[in-house]
């Protein structure tokens, strides 16, 4: 068994094809007198045109269903095939250092691929290999006479490289080639991102050890934990053969509706956001199509750490996520320590009921300069983007006061100190506290948004702990009181003309849906995995359903009958 | 000669994506326009020299429009920094 870094997930089950490719090397020679100068320079404008030829074919014949990313990748080769800068420097090293054209070429480019190795970011390092793939294609056009180029393979290839060039990976037929393998390159390789895009199972960073793999070997590679297996055995071929059905099955789901709106058949739109943690989820909350997160969780900034973070570091938190959200909206949960969640450097008292005790808003209330701090943090970073403010745990109307008046005054420093905020950002609440859900109609007035958590107002609701294993078959969220406190929440939310979401447990409930559409909720956020299933309910339905199952549950006295009654109508 | 300071607002800086749209964009102007980064200034015709910059999200550049279509330049150039880089 051979471990590289897994790319593109997805099972390739094939016969290994590795491919060798032939470096070009300096000849050394320089031209006898200036008179060739001329000609050299034109070999090089012929080569760089027969290339250009080359790679428009590859974008004319680009399948946009892969996404757009191979695409990209091709266009930025035109640019780099027609840079003046390149050329520029072409024809410097033949006129003025007497260089023939291919060890021109070969110098340029390898100047090119020193500087872009040396940044110190990950994305331009691998930017190097865009440069080397335009220079061996202007090398294979001024050294071949027209020589055929591409490569066909036999059905269910799997291809093993030292490493493969952008171009390689986007010409490649994936009617035949169904994963790949190479000895270097990351995860940002353009290699990786195209096969990511066209969805071929692949793993790079293999090392060396790769060269093991001969023409042939029948190979099993797991492109999500970078595993490949030479040679398995019959039993474990079929487990893996398993895997790639299910694995086929689910990304065609994923694919058909990752860029389609969860619209009812009706024509009601639903908007599904991603509840995540940090800037790398909301990187993966893309690939599932979230239209945004409906909760950052901001305790992992926190946790696992000596000190509080300071205003410049989750500053820099905040902003990471904001850019990766690229414009779509991100609600920010203002710190919600306590209860389970404890901090080692922060003294927290110990309690009977830390569940009802000092935590979460409270502490932020109580400790006005922790609060300030991350306030100020949040409103820096909604420069760059749209983020919303939201406060936990709230259970009147005074403590929503409270905080507008810290924030007001994290507003009025940054006003001071000249720097730049969203000052349309908007302000919500987290509804968790029945108190909260009862009078959902006064705090409605103070904000701009509500979210409701499910998980702490069913607990509160039901006076269940729900870390208590014993009493576990108590909690739960179909309880007609837990539901009716929901109803209430999205009513006098409608009412108040304020928005409403869910960012709990019940939100990715697919037996929940219909049933929180038909009280009115159009806002769902939920760990980014579930929301293919979730959008697949929702297009498939129709309002009208979803107002008569909401009819019926209300009427309902009895939380086992609706749990079943639920799983029954939405089977 | 107009000379202009943006702030890049996107998490990957200016990678090849909106380098390559930059270039393009400089094409539609006579003007020579260039960026300035810390000490170094490139014409930014060339995704090389855009590239090799390294532009990251959160740094500040300058961009210098020089000719006779300078202020077409500029507002195209605007835009791109305060709305399209965004989304590229």
């Amino acid at each position: 068994m051979i471990n590289g870094i897994g790319v593109s997930a997805g099972i390739a089950i094939g016969k290994a094809f590795v491919l060798h490719r032939q470096t070009n090397a300096l000849t050394g020679l320089l031209l006898a007198d200036d008179s060739m100068i001329a000609a050299e320079i034109e070999k090089f404008d012929i080569a760089v045109t027969q290339s250009l030829i080359e790679v428009n074919i590859l974008i004319d014949s680009y399948d946009e269903t892969n996404g757009s990313d191979g695409l990209e990748i091709l266009e930025a080769h035109i640019e780099l095939l027609s840079d003046p800068q390149i050329k520029e420097d072409v024809a410097e090293k033949i006129s003025a250092e007497k260089k023939n054209v291919n060890d021109a070429v070969i110098e340029v480019i390898a100047i090119a691929v020193v500087m872009f190795n040396s940044m110190d970011d990950e994305y331009m390092k691998d930017r190097a290999a865009d440069v080397q793939d335009i220079g061996r294609r202007i090398l294979t056009n001024l050294n071949s006479a027209g020589k055929a180029t591409g490569q066909t393979y036999p059905p269910d290839t799997v291809i093993i490289a030292a490493d493969l060039s952008p171009s390689d990976t986007i010409s490649m037929d994936i009617m035949r080639v169904v994963g790949f393998a190479t000895q270097i390159g990351s995860k940002t390789s353009h290699a990786a991102i195209v096969a990511k895009s066209r969805g071929i199972p692949a793993i790079v960073g293999c090392g060396a050890v790769l060269q093991e793999i001969n023409n042939g070997d029948l190979l099993i590679l797991d492109g999500q934990t970078g595993k490949i297996l030479i040679n398995p055995d019959s039993e474990t071929l079929f487990e893996y053969q398993l895997k790639r059905e299910i694995w086929l099955v689910e990304t065609a789901l994923l694919k058909s509706q990752k860029d389609r709106l969860a619209i009812t058949t009706d024509g009601t739109t639903i908007s599904l956001f991603a509840n995540i943690a940090n800037a790398q989820d909301m990187e993966l909350a893309h690939d599932f199509g979230a239209e945004g997160s409906g909760l950052l969780r901001t305790e992992l900034l926190f946790m696992g750490r000596d000190s509080l973070p300071g205003e410049d570091e989750q500053f820099e938190f905040y902003k990471a996520v904001v850019l990766k959200a690229k414009s779509k909206p991100v609600i920010v949960r203002t710190l919600d320590i306590g209860g389970d969640k404890q901090l080692p450097y922060f003294d927290f008292p110990i309690e009977q009921n830390p569940f009802l005790g000092y935590r979460a808003i409270r502490i932020c209330l109580d400790r006005p300069e922790l609060f300030l701090t991350q306030l100020k943090a949040i409103l820096r970073a909604s420069a760059f983007g749209k983020l919303k403010i939201m406060f936990p745990m709230i259970a009147n109307v005074q403590e929503i006061r409270a905080a507008k008046v810290i924030l007001n005054q994290a507003i009025e420093e940054l006003n001071e100190a000249g720097i730049g905020f969203d000052r349309t950002i908007e302000i919500g609440i987290m509804i968790e506290i029945p108190s909260a859900a009862v009078t959902a109609d006064l705090l409605a007035k103070e904000v701009d948004f509500f979210s409701i958590g499910t998980n702490d107002l069913c607990q509160y609701t039901l006076a269940v702990d729900r870390m208590n294993e014993k009493i576990s078959n108590l909690y739960d969220p179909y309880n007609p009181g837990v539901l009716r406190l929901i109803d209430n929440v999205i009513k006098q939310a409608h009412k108040n003309n304020i928005e409403v979401g869910m960012c709990g447990e019940l939100a990715a409930d697919p037996d929940a849906t219909l049933l929180l559409m038909g009280m009115g909720l159009t806002e769902f956020s939920m760990s980014a995995a579930a929301i293919p299933h979730i959008k697949n309910i929702i297009i498939n339905n129709h309002m009208a359903l979803a107002n008569q199952i909401y009819q019926q549950v209300m009427a309902m006295d009895n939380s086992t009958l609706i749990s079943a009654y639920l799983k029954d109508t939405t089977a | 000669m107009i000379s202009k300071d943006y702030i890049i607002n996107a998490a990957e800086g200016i990678h090849a994506r909106p380098a390559t749209a930059l270039v393009k964009l400089t094409k539609r102007f006579k003007s020579t326009i260039s960026m300035k980064k810390g000490p170094r200034t490139v014409k930014i015709n060339s995704l090389l020299n855009i590239l090799s910059l390294a532009a990251k999200g959160g740094d500040t550049i300058t961009i210098i429009v020089d000719g006779e279509d300078e202020v077409g330049a500029l507002v195209a150039i605007d835009l791109f920094f305060h709305e399209e880089l965004k989304h590229l």
